[in-house]
């Protein structure tokens, strides 16, 4: 191990690039909330708040899977990501940050009273209908915002905890202290996980994003929204891990290393077709209408181009791109299949909102890239500040070893 | 079947094995092929062996599976004898994606299987020489193929000195034959033949 640099110093050029993008990003958001936001308009409003929110639930959670994955390797004591490893928890410092937008987002929607996003705010509505009726335990707004202010903050808690235990891997530990930090580890990671299962694999997506289509409803729904952030989590790990590489720092870490993070794309692009077809088939299937109601404009309507170049991006692109050993190997097909990926998803994130939203007119344009860029540039912002804030390599963490010499 | 010449070293630990693959390689011998009890990492490598093309034939066998199924399902419920399944279109691709599924998987596994075996001459009633017994139990055996021009004194002293418990050398065929072993070999019994 020779000349490690541990200390990211963040390029002039980033700086200006992320600021940039913020800057765009701030320029269409004044612009879409004048023109759209606070128009009398109910499809504009629904379509500034709609734009607004599944960009930054998209992002939240993109980022929030990046502390899932420590915690999944952390319970499954797995070593090889360590040299890695801090590039990940930079990407969930973001949680707290992007989790702060989405809340007030959301309590805006919601206290705000925009029935026209949330059908189940409308109280008369809702006392005529009888399925609502039924909901209506787990779709008000009081359980609404306690819900949603105990998701993010527990997210955000939970993955500042283990980030604060990894903090002491900067220092030399006895094996005695090494076993100590490794079960304090196990218990945070599992703390993290249960919550994680809780929100992300459940109730977080049904509260936010399902319940657009509020007599809608769809087992897989969950689920397949972690696959498709955890898919765009992974990838935008390894784009980090590339950048850096690039820059010349993550001496660690090798092309070895790559390989599985190219694995991980592949596989949580397959587990995502594979939900994304389970919930097609069952609903096509039964042809129910209370059930192919929500795939009915999608898949015959005008968000059709989007619903199946969605398919293509996510499921064919890294199916046929990324199966080949080398092409996982190769930092350029890697970023590539990156950034194909997180827009796939960012895509696909788009057609399960807005598709419910506005069901005549794909509003895809301006609003919607001015809003990703204004993302893209926190992300790049905030993350390279937090990598720049501490060292990019847990030097004494017990498994460090196993990263050093992994190989595939 | 033609029988060769190879001198037969033991080694007892990988730690040893490994600088002697790479000596003995740079030296300029041809190895045969290392026997060891368990899978060794890094020994492909270091034997300088290519990366298998298993998985390309995998590939081949799924893609396979994959027309094979999507081709005769649609033919059949399509072309040859159409019937009315809960009003669904004759040609209704969902539901016969998981059918494609698991046929591309079964061809991909079931042709894998096959063509490993075939690559690795593993089949039943097929033999092939066993080096030395030991090495399905605790020991390195590393064999070395002999030329004319070898000096296979000069070959053994060279590897007891890189670390080799036992050398020997052995006549050998080095492809397979159909049929049963020699009676007479018998495990755990010194069966040097006279170079």
């Amino acid at each position: 191990m020779t000349s490690i640099r541990e200390k990211f110093e963040i390029p002039g050029k980033m700086r200006t690039w992320s600021l940039a993008l913020i800057s765009i990003g701030l320029i269409a958001l004044v612009i879409g909330l004048v023109t759209k936001g606070f128009s009398a308009d109910e499809q504009e409003q629904a379509h500034f708040w709609g734009t607004l929110m599944y960009n930054t639930i998209f992002w939240t959670m993109v980022c929030n899977a990046a502390m899932f994955f420590i915690c999944v390797i952390t319970l499954a004591m797995g070593g090889w990501e360590q040299s890695i490893r801090r590039v990940s928890e930079a990407i969930s410092t973001m949680v707290p940050i992007f989790g702060s937008i989405t809340f007030l987002v959301l309590i805006y929607v919601v206290v705000g009273h925009k029935h026209n996003i949330y059908h189940w705010l409308d109280t008369a509505a809702v006392d005529k209908d009888p399925i609502l009726l039924g909901k209506k335990g787990f779709l008000n707004p009081t359980f609404f915002v306690i819900w949603t202010t105990l998701i993010i903050g527990l997210w955000s808690l939970l993955g500042w905890r283990m980030r604060q235990l990894s903090r002491e891997t900067d220092a030399p530990m006895d094996q005695a202290t090494g076993k100590n930090f490794i079960l304090r580890g196990t218990v945070r990671a599992a703390m993290f996980i249960v919550w994680f299962a809780l929100t992300v694999g459940s109730t977080a997506p049904w509260l936010w994003l399902m319940s657009i289509d509020p007599h809608w409803y769809s087992t897989m729904y969950s689920w397949y929204t972690f696959a498709s952030t955890f898919v765009s989590g992974l990838s935008l790990i390894a784009l980090w891990v590339i950048y850096l590489k690039n820059k010349g720092y993550l001496e660690l870490t090798n092309q070895e290393h790559l390989q599985d993070m190219g694995k991980f794309m592949f596989a949580f692009s397959i587990f995502w077709t594979y939900l994304w077809f389970s919930q097609y088939m069952l609903i096509w299937y039964a042809n129910m209408p209370e059930e192919t109601v929500y795939f009915k404009h999608r898949v015959q309507g005008v968000y059709k181009g989007i619903f199946f170049l969605n398919l293509i991006i996510n499921f064919l692109c890294p199916l046929l791109i990324l199966m080949k050993r080398a092409a996982k190997r190769n930092y350029t097909l890697m970023t590539f299949m990156g950034v194909l990926i997180i827009f796939g998803h960012w895509l696909d994130f788009y057609q399960m909102v807005m598709g419910s939203l506005s069901k005549e007119k794909v509003t895809l344009g301006w609003l919607d890239f001015g809003i990703l860029s204004f993302f893209v540039g926190m992300m790049i912002f905030f993350v390279g500040r937090s990598l720049a804030s501490k060292p990019l390599i847990t030097k004494y963490h017990p498994f460090l070893k196993e990263s050093v010499i992994h190989e595939v | 079947m033609a029988k060769k010449k190879f001198v037969v070293a033991c080694f007892e630990d990988e730690a040893v094995l490994f600088p002697a693959v790479k000596k003995v390689r740079s030296t300029g011998y041809k190895i045969h092929d290392v026997y060891t009890p368990f899978a060794v990492h890094g020994l492909d490598k270091a034997l300088g062996l290519r990366d298998t093309s298993l998985h390309t034939a995998g590939f081949i066998y799924g893609i396979t599976g994959t027309s094979t199924a999507l081709g005769s399902i649609s033919w059949i419920l399509a072309k040859d004898w159409p019937l009315n399944f809960g009003g669904k279109p004759h040609f209704a691709l969902p539901a016969w994606i998981p059918i494609t599924f698991e046929l591309t998987v079964l061809f991909a596994a079931v042709g894998m299987v096959l063509t490993f075996c075939y690559i690795c001459q593993m089949a039943p009633f097929v033999k092939k020489h066993h080096f030395h017994p030991r090495s399905t139990d605790d020991l390195f055996v590393m064999v070395i193929e002999c030329t004319e021009k070898t000096n296979v004194s000069d070959l053994q002293a060279f590897l007891t000195n890189n670390g080799a418990i036992e050398t020997e050398v052995q006549v050998a065929e080095d492809g397979w034959w159909l049929g049963r072993y020699d009676k007479n070999e018998v495990p755990f019994e010194n069966k040097t033949v006279a170079a």
